[in-house]
């Protein structure tokens, strides 16, 4: 018996592979596009209210009358600095008794029970009673946005740290680490891809529920400019709203993807 | 010795009576649960013995006293390979110009000097391993502990490594412990091989390794004087492994 291979179809298959990925691409492209011929004909030729969905260019035409008035740009910064100072509030006490949680047991078996009572509550039903303690100014908003943040952060640090494999400990141990040194050399580095996590979870957290205080209680902000195109029925500017902030997220999340790199550069290219 | 667990006293090992001689390569292997690594993490202050007594001679008493090389990957994925294998030397508040001379020396003998600047996941298994081997080797410990370091590496990786390990030692010549399940491993690497009993553990037999020094690993195990000492070792091992197999089934 004789066993013959041949090679020349194995390497056909690379080269189909590669046009794949070509191919992945071009659809991609294509597919959006598509999308939005197919919307602006539905409108045109009266398949789609217009009313709802403006077709694509006359939402277009609505952005440099906004961008001229200055509102478009004033609202969006107001939203993204309410964003950071919540987001600041809330992260960084839940980084802190994360770590804490995570390293004392009896801190962990203290606080858990009112962690897991209060994470659960939508922080959206939450914001008449914020409202109350708050009132309608800023504060009000930096609260929702913390308290959405605080729990999403503080409950990834604690499982960051109770995720560090034990060896890790030991080696600290074994080669002479005394407690603070053990904190940054295994537990901080440990636990920062999880947290990291917690931190990506937060800022999406983050960004919807800026946009429910707004819509509630402002007089600005991006929140604000969408419920109030609503009521006056200027559709165009409400999509213009929408816009953006597709914008902003899928913005932030690329920003946050190079710091998680130059982070955590032993996670490797791909993120989590 | 007694050793806890989850609440539970298990008597992991009882009247080990062991000495080891300085600079001397000394191998344990006994059945699985025997309590071999119990015996390694007292030795290695990470475990305390419930009875019975540790004696280890100090000569230098600026050295630490042991370093261990663990079975599992055990390098910090978040450290590169030069930080990892200088982290001892860290810890004790060397200074990193010496902390530098030394790390280069020993990633140069375990051939990992192009990977100082590359992390853990960009190495295979046995260059990780190697890694940790460095690292121990590093601080200059009074004893070398090693937890069956080359367990879950390919055949071929794993005499390489062996070949690796015996050079940088004959270059060193520092007291190791040695664990492992391989009877082969023992007799290539060690000065004598220490058999322990299924739990609670103690020592068995004691077989000196009459090899010449240098050894090459492929070569050792085809010579008759290897197939005498590996039949001297399996004979009361063997009897050990069935009792432990008896002890699991009860």
């Amino acid at each position: 018996m004789t066993v013959k291979v041949r090679t020349g179809r194995a390497v056909r298959e690379r080269v189909g592979a590669l046009g794949e990925v070509a191919g992945e691409r071009l659809v991609s492209i294509l597919s959006p596009i598509l999308l939005l011929v197919l919307w602006e004909g539905a409108g045109r030729f009266g398949l789609l209210d217009v009313r709802f969905f403006p077709p694509p260019t006359a939402i277009a035409q609505a952005f440099p009358t906004l961008l001229a008035s200055g509102e478009l740009w004033d609202d969006t910064l107001v939203s993204l600095g309410r964003i950071a100072i919540g987001f600041l509030i809330g992260a960084v006490p839940g980084l802190v008794l994360g770590l804490a949680m995570g390293l004392s047991r009896y801190l962990r078996a203290a606080l858990n029970p009112m962690v897991g009572a209060l994470y659960p509550i939508p922080k959206s039903a939450i914001l008449p009673l914020l409202i109350l303690v708050f009132g309608t100014g800023e504060a009000s908003k930096y609260a929702i946005v913390a308290s959405g943040v605080f729990f999403l952060v503080l409950l990834n640090t604690v499982a960051g740290v109770l995720s560090i494999e034990p060896v890790y400990l030991d080696v600290g141990r074994n080669f002479g680490a005394g407690r603070l040194q053990t904190f940054l050399t295994v537990a901080l580095p440990g636990a920062l891809p999880l947290v990291f996590t917690g931190i990506r979870l937060a800022w999406g957290t983050a960004l919807i529920l800026i946009v429910v205080g707004e819509i509630f209680v402002s007089r600005s902000g991006l929140g604000y400019l969408i419920n109030n195109s609503y009521q006056t029925f200027q559709v165009e500017k409400m999509y213009a709203g929408l816009i953006v902030l597709s914008a902003i997220g899928y913005l932030s999340f690329l920003l946050l993807d190079e710091l998680q790199r130059w982070l955590i550069p032993w996670r490797g290219a791909r993120a989590v | 010795m007694r050793f806890s667990l989850r609440g539970r006293a298990l008597v992991a090992l009882e009247d080990v009576n062991l000495q080891v001689r300085d600079r001397e390569f000394c191998c344990i292997v006994g059945p699985s649960g025997c309590g071999k690594t119990t015996l390694l993490r007292i030795l290695a202050g990470l475990e305390r013995q419930t009875a019975g007594e540790l004696h280890i001679e100090v000569r230098d008493p600026t050295k630490p006293l042991t370093a261990m090389v663990f079975q599992e990957q055990s390098i910090f994925p978040w450290m590169t390979v030069e930080d990892n294998v200088g982290y001892g030397l860290r810890m004790r508040g060397v200074h990193p110009t010496v902390r530098r001379r030394v790390v280069d020396h020993y990633l140069a003998k375990v051939g990992l000097a192009p990977f100082a600047r590359a992390y853990p996941h960009q190495l295979s298994g046995g260059m990780k391993q190697r890694a940790s081997v460095a690292r121990a080797f590093a601080t200059d410990p009074e004893i070398l502990l090693m937890d069956e370091p080359f367990a879950s590496v390919d055949e071929q990786t794993r005499a390489l490594l062996q070949e690796e390990l015996l050079r940088v030692w004959e270059g060193d010549r520092k007291t190791v412990v040695y664990i492992t399940h391989s009877i082969d491993e023992a007799l290539v690497l060690g000065d004598r091989v220490v058999v322990m009993s299924a739990r609670p553990g103690h020592v068995k037999a004691e077989i000196p390794v009459t090899l010449p020094r240098p050894r090459s690993v492929y070569e050792l195990k085809s010579t008759a004087e290897f197939s005498e000492l590996v039949a001297k070792v399996w004979e009361p091992l063997r009897r050990e492994v069935l009792t432990s197999y008896a002890v699991l089934a009860s």
